[in-house]
């Protein structure tokens, strides 16, 4: 299954789900879970984490080229389900990385055991409602123009084109089983577990949360408040940065993440 | 052939869309004028009640937030009418099943509409378009499972007669349900279900035995879901099948081809309703192929493609039937051969600034000197029970 631009791509039985994941570099366990748009797993950055890491690029279900069964239907399903599939590889001390939607789940699981996780990097996640009723935490994606998504997303708006006319049908369908997914998960509530705020406390090891200074779609504000709700967790901000900070200011995010990464590393 | 009187019931007096964005879900209520809506509702209802003199049925529906639809709750409308009508059936088509809270409520409903009417009733459910689910807020990739739940739990409140019963599904739970009234209509009123372009959910509706309809479409695609539905039919007898189809057009009936023209192309308003890209197609409404193709450019929607052509195009198609009687008699009868028959004739015979006394016109013209016809033409023969049993 491999391809030159993906290490070694296989399919892992978690319950009844067909899990795709990808492992590239070798070294201590790194699990990265990948934005919702699949965008992350592309990027240089894996390659720059592959120097010091094996890392693991699970699929969650409903994107890339995972299953996804009709009774998966919540973060909670997920996450658990994506316990399972750390037990089934049976990694130690490994460390967490989730961006956007990823981010998210990787929250979710860190709240429920750490057993396995040794340290957590949380990107631009998506997940709690900061404030009231009539506050709009994250901006409407779904209801917003396709362009007007991506002034928000995108510290610059042309880092957000990509042409899809010329991309083969099979790259295309998961493209939009990604942005199905994503639907069927975060269109109600809509991109927040209503349950997850008050249970971030319960997240006991080493958290970073990075966030774009740019992100129009979930604020800088947002991004403490969720940081606040970590014990001990540190949150950083990457300047001209949008949603996809690592995307846009791969060198100013390298040396948050990095840092962080080495230090936990020799604490460990 | 039944024939029936449909309009969505339009406020026409918006903004120019040139102006806006779109005339479903954001347009600011503040351009709406209840003191209009007010002399609007009374005229729609006032067209419907003369349907039932001129004979014809009566179809309603709902649709929200749009200009395109002020009838918001069709189960009230149908209740209005219910009362002021005698003859003619209403059919709500329909009752949005996906976007609903409660479908023992709309159980409820119907059985108290098809009550006061004495059985007058149709009940029809439909998934809802695209844009209804930023109204109702239903996540887009559940739509369907939405609406054959609350289907199977309506129907079960219908026919249910032992007291109470237990649901426990996916979406709705109920402990003790033992609906009163219940339906005039023994068993049930007939069962609706609209449908574009799924053959595994027409097939599911012709298994049940109930009535399939589409909405302006070419006839070809029309007579590959008749056909279908035809296949999977449980009715033995073909002209009991034939009686579960329905098709709706757009339809102008004038004393000239000039007036009639005139007619056709106000009606047509509905079809150019402007409505932002991102309302027409919310992730996971369509199958994933179809967006494949929407990401190449070549998918905008469901019906943008055939809305988009011409008026001469539309009537070739059969998604508007406009002209002097003996033309729309015509139409109607290029229609049934080219789709393979059907039995049911749904018209929206108002949109837009089609007035008060136009839309009179158009019905009443159709009522005398088409409706006749057609009622011959494409009369319901018995059944052959011999020819079946060999």
């Amino acid at each position: 299954m491999a391809d030159n631009n993906s290490g070694n791509v296989e399919f892992l039985k978690i319950e009844d789900v067909d899990l795709e994941v990808e492992r590239r570099g070798a070294g201590p366990p790194l699990v990265l879970l990948d934005d919702e748009e699949g965008l992350t797993r592309e990027s240089p950055l894996v390659d720059e984490l592959a120097k010091s890491f094996e890392v693991i690029i699970p699929s969650t279900p409903g994107f890339g080229r995972s299953s996804r069964p009709d009774w998966i239907e919540t973060m909670d399903d997920i996450a658990y389900l994506m316990l399972d599939f750390l037990d089934a590889t049976g990694v130690e001390d490994a460390t967490l990385i989730g961006f956007s939607l990823g981010g998210w789940i990787a929250a979710e699981m860190a709240t429920k055991n750490v057993t396995r996780i040794g340290r957590l990097a949380l990107i631009d996640p998506y997940g709690i409602k900061v404030r009231g009723p009539w506050d709009r935490d994250t901006q409407d994606i779904w209801f917003l123009t396709k362009e007007e998504v991506q002034v928000l997303k995108y510290a610059d708006p042309k880092n957000g084109d990509i042409d899809y006319t010329e991309m083969p049908d099979e790259k295309l369908e998961v493209i939009a089983r990604n942005r199905e997914s994503f639907a069927r998960f975060c269109w109600q509530p809509y991109m927040h577990n209503p349950k997850l705020k008050r249970r971030l406390h319960r997240i006991s090891i080493p958290t970073l949360v990075i966030w774009g200074a740019a992100d129009g779609v979930i604020t800088t504000d947002y991004g403490k408040a969720y940081a606040g709700e970590i014990p001990g967790a540190r949150f950083e901000v990457i300047e001209n940065g949008g949603h996809f900070p690592h995307l846009e200011q791969p060198e100013l995010f390298w040396e948050v993440l990095g840092g962080f990464l080495a230090d936990a590393q020799q604490a460990a | 052939m039944y024939a029936w009187h449909f309009t969505e019931m339009p406020y026409p007096d918006h903004p120019d869309p040139d102006t806006v964005p779109s005339v479903r879900v954001s347009l600011p209520n503040k351009h709406f004028d209840p003191k209009l809506g007010a002399d609007l509702y009374n005229r729609y209802l006032d067209e419907h009640m003369l349907a039932d003199d001129l004979g014809l049925n009566i179809m309603l529906n709902e649709h929200h937030q749009t200009v395109t639809c002020l009838d918001v709750a069709a189960p009230l409308a149908a209740a209005i009418l219910a009362r002021q009508t005698s003859k003619a059936r209403i059919c709500i088509l329909g009752n949005p099943m996906a976007n609903r809270a409660d479908p023992v409520r709309i159980a409820e409903e119907m059985a108290m509409v098809d009550c006061i009417s004495r059985g007058r009733l149709d009940v029809g459910f439909v998934r809802g378009v695209p844009y209804e689910l930023f109204a109702s807020n239903t996540n887009p990739t559940q739509t369907l499972e939405r609406l054959w739940e609350g289907i199977d739990l309506c129907v079960k409140a219908w026919t249910h007669r032992e007291g109470c019963f237990n649901f426990e599904g996916k979406f709705w739970h109920k402990r003790s349900v033992n609906i009163w009234p219940t339906p005039y209509q023994q068993p049930h009123p007939p069962v609706w279900i609209t449908g574009s372009s799924d053959k595994e959910n027409i097939r599911e509706v012709a298994r049940r035995g109930f009535t399939f309809a589409m909405f302006l479409q070419p006839y070809e695609k029309v007579k590959e879901m008749f056909d279908a539905y035809r296949e999977a039919t449980i009715y033995d007898d073909p002209e009991e099948a034939r009686r579960h189809i329905a098709y709706m057009p757009l339809v102008a009936t004038g004393e000239t081809e000039e007036e009639a023209l005139g007619f056709a192309k106000k009606v047509a308003w509905y079809l150019g309703a402007k409505t932002a890209p991102q309302f027409r197609n919310p992730p996971g409404y369509v199958p994933i192929s179809f967006n494949v193709s929407a990401l190449k450019g070549g998918y905008a929607g469901r019906t943008d493609a055939v809305r988009a052509r011409g008026i001469d195009y539309l009537k070739e198609q059969g998604v508007m039937m406009f002209g002097t009687p003996d033309q729309v008699f015509e139409q109607v009868k290029a229609f049934y051969g080219h789709v393979g028959g059907f039995g049911q004739l749904l018209m929206m015979q108002q949109a837009g600034h089609l007035s008060h006394e136009e839309t009179v016109k158009s019905m009443t013209l159709f009522a005398r000197e088409v409706y006749p016809r057609i009622r011959e033409e494409f009369a319901f023969k018995p059944a052959n029970k011999g020819a079946a049993a060999q």
